[in-house]
């Protein structure tokens, strides 16, 4: 019984150990998004007198610590309960979506190798533990137990039709796959020799817009109080922007798939691919760069930061290299990782910048934006979709065609639909009674 | 038993009694979860928190399907149950009873219902248990076939097409009817 549970505990190692990693992994890179989100709002024009004033815009050394100070600077402050709230609930509506947020990470593979939960479902787990994020949004509200509560219902609202809008987009990947395994996904991009951006575009941004208004939570809004449980909000809504990017690049970016996978050059004759070498050329480039950048900073500190970081570079990239070299399966792990992340990391700072900078809506025009044009929309595309596909399979047309012809025609039913849309709204916008709702 | 089971997606780190060992552990904590939130649930006087407790106790039945492999029941009931149905008892009880943090009364007239309806509950699980009928024994689990999603919707899109279709027709003569109600109301 002993030996079992020995066994038991052995075989539990990696997946405790891959669990631990990320939780302490992804508020980290949280923090990071924050530091993006300063340095983005900082470059706007418009925005510079803010009182919630983000940085100086510099990207110097010190502020890559800066994250550490912000998590510091929110925790350590009290929290301020409202007076009549509901302990429980106020405690528990964020932390809910903490974890879901995490939750719905441990899903997406951030490389061939590191599947944290390898589920033949995966993109449906994603979904189905993401449904119940609207519990954190709709707890919030009453648990302060005032007038906030219509809000909730608000925020509620827009998170199912929001929710609905992601499903639908994503449903047009899961067409082209054939497949809810997020593995077989990324396989099925190889097979087929492209990337599903090429295939479904109306798809990926349909779920870009439907993630921005999803991922806001109203715990982690300025002004929703201090402490460690606005710190929680933050990091769910940042955790949620770190689950658009990875869903994104798995599902329409070709997940951990090199550019031109299916391109094999065997230059010299070597077994080595030049496309494989990229990875360890960038690393090398920016090492150089930082090398160079180096003697020019001002103060001591950042001479000496700007070199490790040029130094972590040049070991980045002698990684890199050497795995070229190795084995197959860890040649294969560390380019996936590497172009995963890549990948992520540029859909993240897109989103980043799109989040923060893009004006909000007011509640009844977001509703509509929703189930007047994005709704209808996504069905429209799952239409084309579907045709493309079957003209391929069935009728054997080069495949780019087909996409391309449905994508122009789904584009032409979104302009048919925005132009419809905004002569509505103006009609209704004339009688101030026809807002309705809440 | 599971460690008979051959689909390739299982080539476990563990054979064996292990296997069979954290099966029990994840099975008995999804299901002393489920107990205790189905207990709390009804013993809450706050009916936010009877609700909370009621998704609490769904999320805890789809941990048990997601044990048993039946990874599109495990969304399904996520999705619908805890993620839709569970939302709209919130909505109500926050459109309806805008304190929401008043204490109900504990019980209600109903309690003889209740014990009535109890007992034959219990009387059902014990003919289950000791009647023969099935075997409760903790996981057993089936031989699945390995992709059961695929084998879900390939028959809902065939044999069960008709009822599928008429279901559908349902929900949105439904739906429509809901709409229409609201737009009389607001005009």
């Amino acid at each position: 019984m002993i030996h079992a549970i020995l066994k038991a505990a052995q075989a539990l190692l990696v997946p405790v150990a891959g669990v631990i990693a990320m939780v302490i992994l992804l508020p980290l890179l949280a923090g990071y998004i924050l530091l993006v989100k300063r340095k983005i709002i900082a470059d706007q024009p418009d925005q510079r007198d803010q009182p919630d004033r983000p940085l100086a815009p510099p990207a110097s050394a010190q502020r890559l610590l800066q994250p550490f100070e912000d998590v510091w600077a929110l925790a350590l402050q009290p929290d301020t309960l409202p007076r009549h709230a509901d302990k429980l609930l106020f405690w528990f509506a964020p932390m809910l979506a903490a974890a879901i947020a995490l939750l719905a990470c441990s899903a997406i593979p951030f490389g061939p190798a590191f599947p944290m939960a390898d589920l033949n479902v995966g993109l449906l787990f994603i979904l189905a533990v993401a449904s119940l994020g609207i519990y954190a949004i709709l707890l919030g509200g009453p648990s302060a137990n005032n007038h906030d509560s219509l809000d909730a219902l608000r925020s509620a609202a827009r998170y199912l039709s929001y929710g609905m809008v992601a499903a639908l987009a994503l449903a047009s990947a899961l067409m082209l796959a054939g497949s809810l395994s997020l593995r077989q996904i990324v396989q099925a991009q190889y097979d087929q020799g492209t990337w599903f951006i090429l295939y479904a575009p109306v798809g990926f941004f349909a779920y870009l817009a439907a993630s921005i208004v999803q991922v806001r939570h109203p715990s982690g809004d300025p002004g929703s109080g201090a402490g460690f449980l606005r710190a929680l909000g933050i990091l769910a809504e940042y955790a949620n922007m770190i689950v658009f990017a990875g869903l994104a690049t798995t599902l329409f970016f070709g997940g951990w798939l090199r550019p031109f996978a299916r391109f094999h050059d065997h230059f010299l004759s070597t077994p080595v691919e030049m496309l494989d070498a990229l990875p360890a050329l960038l690393f090398l480039a920016l090492a150089f760069y930082g090398a160079s950048a180096a003697p020019q900073q001002r103060s001591k500190a950042h001479k000496i930061a700007i070199g490790s970081g040029a130094g972590l570079c040049v070991l980045l990239a002698a990684v890199m290299a050497a795995s070229l070299f190795a084995a197959p399966g860890v040649m294969a792990a560390v380019h996936g990782a590497f172009w995963f992340l890549a990948k992520a990391l540029a859909c993240l700072y897109g989103f980043v910048w799109l989040r923060f900078t893009f004006p909000l809506y007011r509640f009844d025009r977001l509703m509509r934006v929703a189930w007047q044009f994005l709704i209808p929309l996504t069905l429209a595309n799952l239409i084309g979709v579907g045709v493309a596909i079957v003209l391929r399979e069935q009728l054997g047309v080069n495949p780019f065609f087909p996409s391309l012809v449905m994508t122009v025609a789904t584009a032409g039913v979104a302009a048919w639909l925005w132009g419809g849309r905004n002569e509505r709204g103006a009609r209704e916008s004339a009688s101030p009674a026809a807002d309705g709702g809440w | 038993m599971s460690a008979a089971r051959g689909s390739p997606r299982h080539q476990p780190r563990m054979a064996g009694g292990e296997a069979m060992l954290m099966n029990s552990l994840i099975f008995y904590f999804f299901a002393l979860w489920a107990v205790a939130s189905a207990i709390l649930m009804v013993t809450r006087r706050n009916v936010v928190h009877s609700a909370v407790f009621l998704v609490s106790t769904l999320v805890a039945t789809a941990g048990i399907y997601l044990q048993l492999e039946a990874e599109f029941l495990f969304a399904v009931q996520l999705l619908l149950f805890a993620g839709g149905i569970a939302v709209l008892f919130l909505f109500a009880i926050m459109l309806t009873n805008l304190r929401v943090s008043a204490p109900w009364p504990p019980s209600n007239r109903r309690k003889f219902v209740a014990i009535a309806f109890a007992v034959a509950l219990a009387a059902e699980c014990a003919f289950a248990i000791f009647g023969r009928r099935g075997s409760l024994r903790v996981s057993v689990v089936p031989q699945m076939p390995a992709a059961n999603t695929e084998a879900v919707a390939s028959r809902l899109f065939s044999h069960f097409m008709l009822p599928l279709e008429i279901t559908a027709i349902l929900l949105l003569a439904a739906m429509l009817g809901a709409a229409l109600m609201v737009k009389r109301q607001t005009e």
